[in-house]
């Protein structure tokens, strides 16, 4: 018996540039990408959302600022609300950042410089929607590209984020100040997941890693093993 | 009327790019301690009513204009 293909909406805002990267990533994975349009005021049949890099409506006034107001963002945040698998990759992770789906903020690079390179990430938590073919400090290699991927909390918020098990990515070597080193983090419930680090990019020997694809395949299963148990 | 926001980078966020700028003015000469850099939002509004405007604006710096995470606002309007 063939396993089933969830579907996984991959939403494109005016400026998004790896919706057809993560889309094939996906593909390659098991899931069946649908790309969902940024007007659209509803979300198809999915069982898992992904707001893909980019930048978003040119990035005015705050990176993901003005792309939380698209139509499709409504639907977006009613999918989170039900329990729905929601991950955003660089300014998805701005976006959701934003429009309140994650805890915190990105701000620009302590360095002020765009970062584009391979970093190590270790994997803080496992056993997640999008880290369960990783195991706990494993280290990860994927690439980063962004000019805003300083992570801030206060420290109230980090204690929370710790207290709640909330850090599930981290940088080995901080490449843009993000506090504590966050790289990807996780909503209360665990199923809203952001992280400035690129997936989609390192899931092919040729790009270097296939490490992107254990945080992608794990939500491919994650998605898949709900539409098992929904059927 | 017209009302102009100010939004500024909270105490204590990490700000280089007014650390960037102070810099470059200290290599200038200018004995500057310390620059923060914000933003300026212009904005022309139909209506007179001061106070309404002024709660307006309020809604627009919590809503978009500022993340109130990391930045503070400041808003001044007047009477055309």
């Amino acid at each position: 018996m063939t396993e089933p293909q969830p579907q996984i909406a991959v939403v494109v805002f005016p400026g998004s540039n790896d919706d057809r990267d993560a889309a094939l990533a996906l593909g390659g994975l098991g899931a069946e990408p649908v790309l969902v349009w940024h007007a659209e005021p509803d979300l198809p049949d999915v069982t898992a959302v992904v707001l893909p890099g980019g930048f978003s409506y040119g990035d005015y006034l705050r990176c993901g600022a003005i792309a939380r107001f698209a139509p499709v963002m409504d639907a977006v945040r009613r999918f989170a609300a039900d329990g729905g698998l929601v991950l955003g990759i660089c300014n998805g992770f701005q976006v959701l950042c934003e429009a309140g789906l994650l805890p915190g903020a990105l701000r620009p690079n302590d360095s002020l410089s765009f970062i584009c390179r391979d970093v190590p990430v270790r994997v803080e938590r496992d056993g997640t929607p999008f880290t369960s073919l990783c195991e706990r400090g494993q280290r990860l290699s994927i690439p980063v590209k962004h000019g805003e991927g300083c992570y801030f909390a206060d420290e109230e918020l980090l204690a929370e984020l710790e207290e709640h098990g909330q850090i599930a990515l981290v940088y080995e070597e901080n490449p843009n100040g993000s506090a504590a080193g966050i790289a990807g983090v996780l909503d209360e419930a665990g199923t809203v997941f952001g992280l400035m680090p690129h997936p989609e990019h390192a899931v092919d020997p040729l790009l270097g890693s296939t490490d992107g694809a254990l945080v992608l395949g794990s939500l491919v299963n994650a998605a898949r093993e709900r539409l098992l148990a929904a059927a | 009327m017209r009302a102009t926001v100010l939004v500024r980078p909270k105490p204590g966020i990490l700000d280089p790019q007014g650390e960037a700028v102070q810099s470059s003015l200290r290599q200038l000469g200018f004995a500057v301690e310390d620059a923060r850099i914000g933003k300026v939002v212009d904005l022309e509004l139909d209506g007179n009513d001061l106070e309404q405007a002024r709660a307006e604006l309020e809604r627009m710096c919590e809503q978009l204009l500022a993340n109130p995470l990391i930045e503070s606002y400041e808003i001044t309007v007047a009477p055309e």
